[in-house]
């Protein structure tokens, strides 16, 4: 029975991180399905929203207001960020080869990390506590009241999103630019206006996963973004990029693996695992697990 | 309507369209045809403004085209279908069709011009649910010709809607087109099937490596030795 409590418990405890892996690998995926890009920034725009997180929340507090406004102030200033390094950095190479954007958006990336450990030093610094919840009991499992926001809210974002981009005008334009945007401009779609909501969205939900993910690790450096940006693009890879049920599905898969080798084997080899998977995965399906195999088309 | 005034065109060095002026009034179907590499979906795509053009002028309704954004044309009345459909594979029939509809607001139109589209092609309504990936090839072009009605123009470019479809199959799309053009809408055809482009044409352009070489009225081309001997194989 024990042994049976043990295993529910690590198995929520993945849940929680795979669901936040699942938000940010949303973000990887909607970018390289419209632009057909890696953005490698955008594990660092999880870390420019974890540094709105330890700024807004004392001053909120200050205010009276409660601690969790922080992820509103985090979604905008994220999907602003979002937005304008689309514009600056990858819209005038769109035309470039590939490799031209991607080496840019590394340097998108080294360009965060340092630019933030210049402005608040490289050390890290404490967050204070954003939510205060009750934990819950289901049965005889004791649930932390942090764990099951961040899994209901990432569940109930990914639904919304999936139907925003099924049944709305926007997303179908979205689905549509990124299939071809050329046809998609002759129907009078606006592709940069597209690509801008895209990005704006994919930033805004990392922003999310940033205050969710310092609600259980809470802490901020500069470099944060890094692993767990890298970890979220496994997931996006494992799923199959451009797929978004494949990212959700890629992160819940990396985060229960991950949970479950540190609870059983070795929490140091839990990052060796995640990669493994990756590497397993490649050499079996290398579209992913839900990527359609890609034909020429006649 | 669609004017079109000493357009010249390069991919790079190369000068693929060197001066061409043409014309298309309300109510025509004007053909565009030629060999391969004549220029003719480079002359669309520069219309449309998915190619930028090195000089001349495009004007439609007076207004000049390659001064406007390639997404703001549609608005102006002009509807592209390009060479090879490219309909939205991973979205259905009505999804397609609802991109057509893109730009308007008036649901109520939409949907009559929607059942409209069904009606015209009865294959793409009993599929309308379908990924436009899985129809087959001449389906795809009936899904492609929808959709540009879809947003209900004025003019309507065709870029070889015959590509790849069995004579058959052929014939049912220029009846369509026919059909379409004699409900009012004018229309410029690129083809390479030059019999057919002749056939249902009021006047037609001949191309020749981005110049244009011989223009009138289509009846006459189609009896005129030369064009018999070069595109018709008589």
């Amino acid at each position: 029975m024990d042994q049976l409590i043990l295993f529910v418990k690590q198995l929520i405890n993945g849940i929680q991180v795979g669901s936040i892996y699942a938000l940010v690998a949303l973000g990887y995926t909607m970018v390289y399905g419209i632009v057909k890009l890696i953005n490698f920034a955008h594990g660092d725009f999880i870390m420019v929203g974890a540094y709105v997180t330890l700024a807004t929340v004392p001053f909120l507090i200050t205010c009276g207001l409660p601690a969790w406004a922080c992820i509103l102030v985090a979604v905008v200033i994220c999907a602003l960020l979002g937005v304008t390094t689309e514009r600056v950095a990858y819209k005038p190479l769109r035309n470039s080869p590939r490799i031209s954007a991607l080496i840019t958006a590394i340097g998108v990336s080294l360009f965060l990390q340092n630019a933030f450990a210049l402005a608040f030093s490289p050390e890290p610094q404490a967050i204070q506590t954003i939510f205060r919840l009750n934990a819950v009991n289901i049965g005889e499992i004791q649930v932390a009241g942090v764990t099951l926001l961040t899994i209901v809210l990432s569940v109930v974002i990914m639904l919304l999103l999936q139907l925003f981009v099924k049944k709305t005008k926007m997303g179908k334009a979205m689905r549509a630019v990124s299939e071809d945007s050329a046809a998609a401009q002759l129907m009078g779609i606006n592709v940069n206006t597209t690509i801008s909501v895209t990005f704006a969205i994919g930033s805004a939900l990392a922003a999310v996963a940033a205050v969710m993910y310092c609600a259980i690790y809470p802490q901020v450096d500069p470099y944060m973004g890094s692993l767990l940006g890298l970890k979220a693009f496994i997931a996006a890879v494992l799923g199959g990029i451009g797929v978004i049920p494949g990212a959700m599905l890629g992160g819940f898969v990396i985060g229960i693996a991950e949970s479950m080798t540190k609870a059983y084997i070795s929490s140091q080899l839990a990052d060796a695992v995640v990669f493994g998977i990756l590497i397993i995965v490649l050499l079996v399906k290398p579209t992913g697990i839900l990527g359609k195999n890609v034909g020429e088309k006649v | 309507m669609l004017k079109v005034n000493d357009l010249k065109v390069c991919y790079g060095a190369i000068q693929a369209i060197k001066g061409i002026s043409l014309e298309v009034n309300e109510g025509e179907i004007v053909s565009l045809i030629g060999a391969n590499g004549a220029g003719k979906t480079t002359i669309l795509h520069t219309i449309t403004g998915l190619k930028k053009a090195e000089s001349g002028s495009v004007t439609l309704f007076d207004h000049n085209l390659l001064a406007t954004q390639p997404h703001k044309i549609v608005s102006l009345g002009m509807a592209h279908v390009p060479e090879g459909r490219h309909i939205f594979a991973q979205l259905t029939v009505e999804e397609n069709l609802e991109m057509g509809s893109y730009i308007r607001k008036d649901k109520a139109e939409i949907e009559a011009d929607k059942q409209q589209v069904f009606q015209r092609f009865p294959r793409l309504k009993e599929r309308r649910k379908q990924l436009a990936g899985t129809l087959s090839g001449g389906e795809q072009q009936m899904l492609a010709i929808g959709r540009a009605l879809m947003s209900n123009p004025k003019i309507l470019l065709l870029d070889e809607p015959s590509m790849g479809l069995s004579p058959l199959l052929v014939k049912e799309i220029f009846e369509i087109i026919k059909e379409v053009n004699q409900s009012g809408m004018t229309v410029l055809l690129v083809e390479q099937n030059a019999k057919m482009a002749l056939s249902v044409a009021s006047r037609a352009y001949v191309l020749e490596t981005g110049k244009v070489v011989m223009q009138g009225n289509a009846q006459e081309m189609l009896q005129n030795d030369q064009v018999r001997k070069a595109y018709l194989g008589a």
